[in-house]
C-alpha cells in the first residue's frame, strides 16, 4: 500500500493506491452516478455508469474498480461521459420493460433516479420488448424479471453477507436472468432464509415484498455496509457465534 | 442415472475447478443436463447449486432441456452462409418437420445453428453431437438424415463424412523449419531460464493471438512474479470466425506447439501447463493425447525432463463448450477453474494473478510454436522477415471468395493485394481481416499491409467478391457478437442486441436514416465502455461500414417506420395484476412511442 496524487475534475487529491477511484472521489466530495456499487459488498464494474475519463487513454474506466495511479488525471463529468451514461441508461431501459407507472418502485427506484439525473425523458433506441418472466413462488417475496437490470447486488449481498448463495446469473448475453434455478421456482430453493437482504438491496422494483403497490417499495440499503462493518470488526458477536464455532 | 454420474465424478476426482469438464462429459452420456443432474452434482461437488446451473446455462453446448438424441448445428459463418448452408440447414428441417432450434416431438432430433467451427476452408460445416463433419452437400445432408431417421449410432456413420483436411497453401519460416523433438528443449537448458527469456525478448516477438503483447517480456513478468506455482496455458480457442490456422497448427505441428509450452515452462518455472481446445475441435483430442504420451515416453514432459532435476512440466488439455469470450485469456482462465466465462477486472493480470491466482503465461498456439524456434535457432531466425515492429510471419486463415482457402504463412508487411493474388481472388469488394472484431477493408485499400503497425490480424482473413451483399456479411457478425456476448456489463450484453437488431432491419430493407445514427451511436459506447475486448470490438465492423460502404446502406433504406410486433401493453398485465393497479396510467399509451 502507498499514497499515491492525483487529479480529480482539476482537484489535486491524494489517496491509497488499493482504494478505487470511487472511494476517493467521494472522500473528496466528487459524487459519480453508480448501480452496481453497494457500499459493503465486492465491487464488480458491471453495470458501467461510474465510467470516467483518464487523461491519455481512450478507453474508460469503471471508477467502482479502478485503482489510482500517481500523476493520473481524472475527469468524472465531462460532455462526453453525459452522453454514454445517458446511453448506458437508455440502454438498461430498452432492455427491460420499465414502465414505471405500475412498478411497485415507483418514485424509490434508482434507475429512475438515474434517469432523472442526467436527464432522461424518453429512451431514444428501439425497445427489445423481451418477454420475461415473474416470480411469484416466494411465500413473501416477489422477483419480476422484467425490471432487473442485471446489477447482481442481490447475488452478492446473498452469497456475501447472508452466506446462502441461493441467486446467481443464468445464461449469457441479452439472455442472461437471474437464477435461483434453471426452471426452477425460488419459492423451491431451500438454500433461501428468506432474510430479505436481496429485496432490499435490489436498486430497481424487480425484486419487491409481496403485497406492495404501486411506488410502496423503500429500500434501505445502509444495512449491508453497517453489517459488512460490525463483522469485520467482530463487534456483532452474536452474528459471529450463530454462523459457526469458530 | 446417478450410478454414471457417480463414474463422471470419480473421472475428475470429484473436483470443482473440473466442473466444465464434467458437465461435457455429462451431456456427452446423456445429451442434456437436467435440474435433477444440477442438484446432485452441486450436492456431491459441495458447490451452491446456483453456481452449476450458472455454469450449465453459461455454455452454448451444455443444454439444459431435452435437445434429442441427435443434436445438429449449423456452422453459421458468412463464409458457411456464402457456401449455400442456409439452403441445406432448410432442406433438411423441412425433411424433420421441425422448426429451426427446436427439437422433433419424437426427440429423435434437433437442428440449430453455432458460431464458426473453424472449416471456413472446407464448408459448409455442421456438429452432430459435437462431432465435426466438413464439406456438405445437397448429398451428404441426404445421407446425414437418412442415417437420423434410420438412428444408426453416430459410431456407424461412414469414416469419411468426419474427414478433416488440411490446406497449407503457403509456408514460410514457422511452417517450413524442421523440429527435432527436444531440440528446442535442451537449448533452453544449455542457456538457462533467464537467458532463454532474453532471447525470446531480443526476437520481438509479439503474440498472434491478438494483442500483440511482447511475448519475452510477458515472459519475464510472468518469472519474477512471486507465487506458490507459476502456469502456462496454451490458447487454442480459436473463437474468431473465419480463423482456423490454430487448429491445422494442431493437427500437422502439435510437437512444436508443446515443445514451445515446455520451454515456456522452463522459461517462468511452471510446473503444470493447459491447453484450451475448443470443442468444437474434438477431432484433435484423440492425436493430441497421443502426442502428449509420446513425449512423456520420450522424457519431453513428465519429471525432471532431459535430466534437469527440479525440471517437471506435463500438460493437461481442457476442453471448452462453446464460447468465444472464453478466448479471453482471463475468461479462459475463470473457464479453466470451471466457472462461467466471465472475463476478470484487470489489473491483475494473469501473469501475476491468473490461475488459482498464480503466476500465469497465456499464449496463442502460434506464438508458442514460434517461441520454440526462437530459443533453438536464435532471435534472429524470426528477425529475417518481416518489419521493424512487426517481426517474423503470419499465418493467415484464408477464405471466402477465393479459388485456393486454406493456410497461408507470410512475412508481416506483406499487402492485401499480395494475398488477394496468391489466394486467387477476383472482383474484390471487400476484405475482413481479424475476423469480425478486426478491420473491414474496401477495395480501394488493397496496398494496405498485414502487420501491427498498420492492419493487425489474429489470422482471418475472408474474402467478399461484388456479388455479396455487404449489409448481409454484417447482420451475420451482429448475430455473433450477440450470441457472443457473456452479459456481464450493460453496454455489450444490450448493445450487441441493438446491433443486431438494427443491422436486420438494415440488411431486410426496412431500416431508417434514424437507425444508421443509433447504430454507429450504439457501436462507439460498447467500443469506449465494454469491460472486455468482446464488446469493444463489437462494433468495429460496423462502423468501418458506415465509412467505406456508405452507399450500401443508402440503397436499402426502408421508407417506412416499423411498427413492433410485440404487445408491450399486454406483457405489463402481470405487474398490473401484482400493484393492484388498473388505471390509465397503468397501460401504455402511445406517447410512449416517439
Ligand atoms: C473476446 C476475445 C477472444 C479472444 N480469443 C482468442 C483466441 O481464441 N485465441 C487467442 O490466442 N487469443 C484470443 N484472445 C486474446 C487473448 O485474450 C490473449 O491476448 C492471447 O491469448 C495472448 O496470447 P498471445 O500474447 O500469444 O497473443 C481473445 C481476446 C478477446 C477479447
Ligand atoms: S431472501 Fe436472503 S437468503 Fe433468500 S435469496 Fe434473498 S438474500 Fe438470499
Ligand atoms: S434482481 Fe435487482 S438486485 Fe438482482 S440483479 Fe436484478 S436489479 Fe440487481
Ligand atoms: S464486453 Fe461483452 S463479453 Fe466482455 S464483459 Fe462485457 S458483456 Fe461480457
Ligand atoms: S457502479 Fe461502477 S460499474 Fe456499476
Ligand atoms: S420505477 Fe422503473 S423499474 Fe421501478
Amino acid at each position: 500500500m502507498a499514497i499515491v496524487t492525483l487529479t480529480i475534475d482539476g482537484l489535486a487529491v491524494s489517496g491509497r493506491d488499493d482504494e478505487t477511484l470511487l472511494s476517493i472521489a467521494r472522500q473528496h466530495g466528487v459524487e459519480i452516478p453508480t448501480l452496481c456499487h453497494l457500499d459493503g459488498l465486492t465491487d464488480v464494474g458491471a453495470c458501467r455508469l461510474c465510467l470516467l475519463e483518464v487523461e491519455g487513454s481512450t478507453r474508460l474506466l469503471p471508477a467502482c474498480t479502478a485503482k489510482p495511479v500517481e500523476g493520473m488525471v481524472v475527469h468524472t463529468s465531462t460532455p462526453k461521459l453525459q452522453r454514454y451514461r445517458r446511453m448506458i441508461i437508455e440502454m438498461l431501459a430498452s432492455e427491460g420493460n420499465h414502465h414505471c407507472a405500475v412498478c411497485v418502485s415507483h418514485e424509490h427506484c434508482e434507475l429512475q433516479r438515474l434517469a432523472g439525473s442526467v436527464g432522461l425523458q424518453s429512451v431514444r433506441v428501439p425497445y427489445l420488448y423481451p418477454d420475461k418472466k415473474l416470480d411469484a413462488t416466494h411465500p413473501l417475496f416477489v422477483m419480476d424479471h422484467n425490471r432487473c437490470v442485471l446489477c447482481t447486488r442481490c447475488v452478492r449481498v446473498c452469497h456475501e453477507v447472508e452466506g446462502a448463495h441461493t441467486w446467481d446469473v443464468g445464461f449469457r448475453g441479452i439472455k442472461s436472468e437471474i437464477v435461483a434455478g434453471l426452471r426452477v421456482p425460488w419459492g423451491d430453493v431451500e438454500s433461501c432464509t428468506s432474510c430479505g437482504k436481496c429485496v432490499s438491496v435490489c436498486p430497481t422494483g424487480a425484486l419487491f415484498a409481496k403485497g406492495a403497490t404501486v411506488a410502496a417499495m423503500e429500500k434501505r440499503t445502509a444495512f449491508v455496509k453497517y453489517l459488512v462493518t460490525a463483522r469485520r470488526s467482530k463487534e456483532w458477536v452474536g452474528d459471529i457465534l450463530e454462523e459457526g464455532d469458530e | 442415472m446417478s450410478r454414471d454420474l457417480s463414474a463422471i465424478l470419480a473421472r475428475h476426482q470429484h473436483d470443482p475447478l473440473r466442473l466444465v469438464q464434467i458437465l461435457r462429459d455429462v451431456v456427452e452420456e446423456h445429451g442434456f443436463i437436467s435440474p435433477g443432474t444440477i442438484t446432485t452434482l452441486a450436492e456431491r461437488l459441495s458447490l451452491p447449486r446456483g453456481r452449476v446451473e450458472g455454469v450449465a446455462g453459461f455454455y452454448a453446448f451444455f443444454p439444459t432441456e431435452n435437445a434429442g438424441r441427435y443434436r445438429v448445428l449449423f456452422s453459421d459463418n458468412i463464409t458457411d452462409r456464402m457456401a449455400g448452408s442456409v439452403e441445406l440447414r432448410q432442406r433438411m428441417l423441412e425433411a424433420f418437420q421441425v422448426r429451426d432450434g427446436e427439437v422433433s416431438r419424437d426427440g429423435l432430433v434437433s437442428i440449430g445453428t453455432t458460431s464458426c467451427t473453424g472449416l471456413c476452408d472446407q464448408g459448409p460445416a455442421m456438429l452432430v453431437n459435437g462431432r465435426a463433419i466438413p464439406r456438405l452437400t445437397r448429398a451428404r445432408i441426404g445421407s446425414i438424415s437418412a442415417m437420423i431417421h434410420g438412428q444408426a449410432p453416430l459410431d456407424t456413420w461412414p469414416a469419411n463424412l468426419f474427414d478433416i483436411h488440411t490446406h497449407i497453401e503457403r509456408k514460410d519460416l514457422l511452417l517450413s523449419t524442421p523440429l527435432a523433438a527436444g531440440a528446442a528443449i535442451d537449448a533452453a537448458i544449455a542457456r538457462g531460464p533467464d537467458a532463454t527469456v532474453a532471447q525470446v525478448k531480443a526476437s520481438n516477438l509479439r503474440g498472434r493471438g491478438g494483442a500483440g503483447f511482447t511475448t519475452g517480456v510477458k515472459w519475464e513478468m510472468c518469472r519474477a512474479a512471486p507465487g506458490e506455482a507459476h502456469y502456462v496455458v496454451c490458447n487454442a480457442d480459436e473463437g474468431e470466425p473465419g480463423t482456423f490456422k490454430d487448429r491445422v497448427l494442431l493437427s500437422d505441428y502439435a510437437d512444436l506447439v508443446f515443445e514451445g509450452m515446455t520451454v515456456a515452462a522452463f522459461a517462468v518455472g511452471a510446473k503444470r501447463g493447459f491447453l484450451y481446445l475448443r470443442a468444437e475441435y474434438p477431432f484433435l483430442l484423440a492425436p493430441l493425447e497421443a502426442t502428449l504420451a509420446e513425449r512423456r515416453k520420450a522424457g519431453l514432459l513428465g519429471k525432471s525432463i532431459r535430466g534437469v532435476a527440479d525440471f517437471d512440466f506435463d500438460i493437461e488439455i481442457h476442453v471448452g463448450a462453446g464460447a468465444y469470450v472464453c478466448g479471453e485469456e482471463s475468461a479462459l482462465i475463470e473457464s479453466l477453474e470451471g466457472k462461467r466465462g466471465i472475463p476478470r477486472n484487470r489489473p491483475p493480470y494473469p501473469v501475476t494473478s491468473g490461475y488459482l491466482q498464480q503466476p500465469t503465461v497465456v499464449n496463442n498456439v502460434e506464438t508458442l510454436a514460434k517461441a520454440a524456434f526462437v530459443v533453438m535457432h536464435g532471435a534472429d531466425w524470426l528477425r529475417v522477415r518481416g518489419t521493424g515492429r512487426s517481426a517474423g510471419t503470419k499465418v493467415l486463415s484464408v477464405s471466402g471468395d477465393v479459388a485456393r482457402p486454406g493456410i497461408y504463412e507470410l512475412p508481416f508487411g506483406a499487402t492485401v493485394r499480395e494475398v488477394l493474388d496468391l489466394c486467387g481472388a477476383t472482383d474484390v469488394q471487400a476484405v475482413q481481416v481479424g475476423g469480425p472484431s478486426g478491420m473491414l477493408l474496401s477495395r480501394s485499400e488493397q496496398h494496405r499491409r498485414i502487420m501491427f503497425e498498420d492492419v493487425p490480424s489474429a489470422g482471418a482473413f475472408m474474402v467478399f467478391d461484388d456479388s455479396r451483399d455487404i449489409l448481409q456479411v454484417l447482420e451475420n457478425f451482429a448475430s455473433f457478437f450477440a450470441h457472443e456476448s457473456c452479459g456481464f456489463c450493460t453496454p455489450c450484453r444490450v448493445g450487441t442486441a441493438l446491433q443486431r437488431r438494427m443491422l436486420s432491419a438494415l440488411a431486410k430493407g426496412y431500416g431508417t436514416r434514424r437507425d444508421l445514427k443509433d447504430l454507429a451511436r450504439v457501436a462507439k459506447v460498447m467500443k469506449a465502455s465494454s469491460h472486455c475486448g468482446l464488446g469493444a470490438t463489437a462494433g468495429n465492423a460496423a462502423l468501418d461500414a458506415l465509412e467505406k460502404f456508405k452507399p450500401a446502406f443508402e440503397k436499402r433504406l426502408g421508407t417506412l417506420e416499423v411498427m413492433p410486433t410485440f404487445d408491450l401493453d399486454r406483457s405489463l398485465a402481470p405487474a398490473r395484476e401484482v400493484t393492484g393497479r388498473d388505471d390509465d396510467e397503468a397501460h401504455l399509451s402511445h406517447e410512449e412511442e416517439e
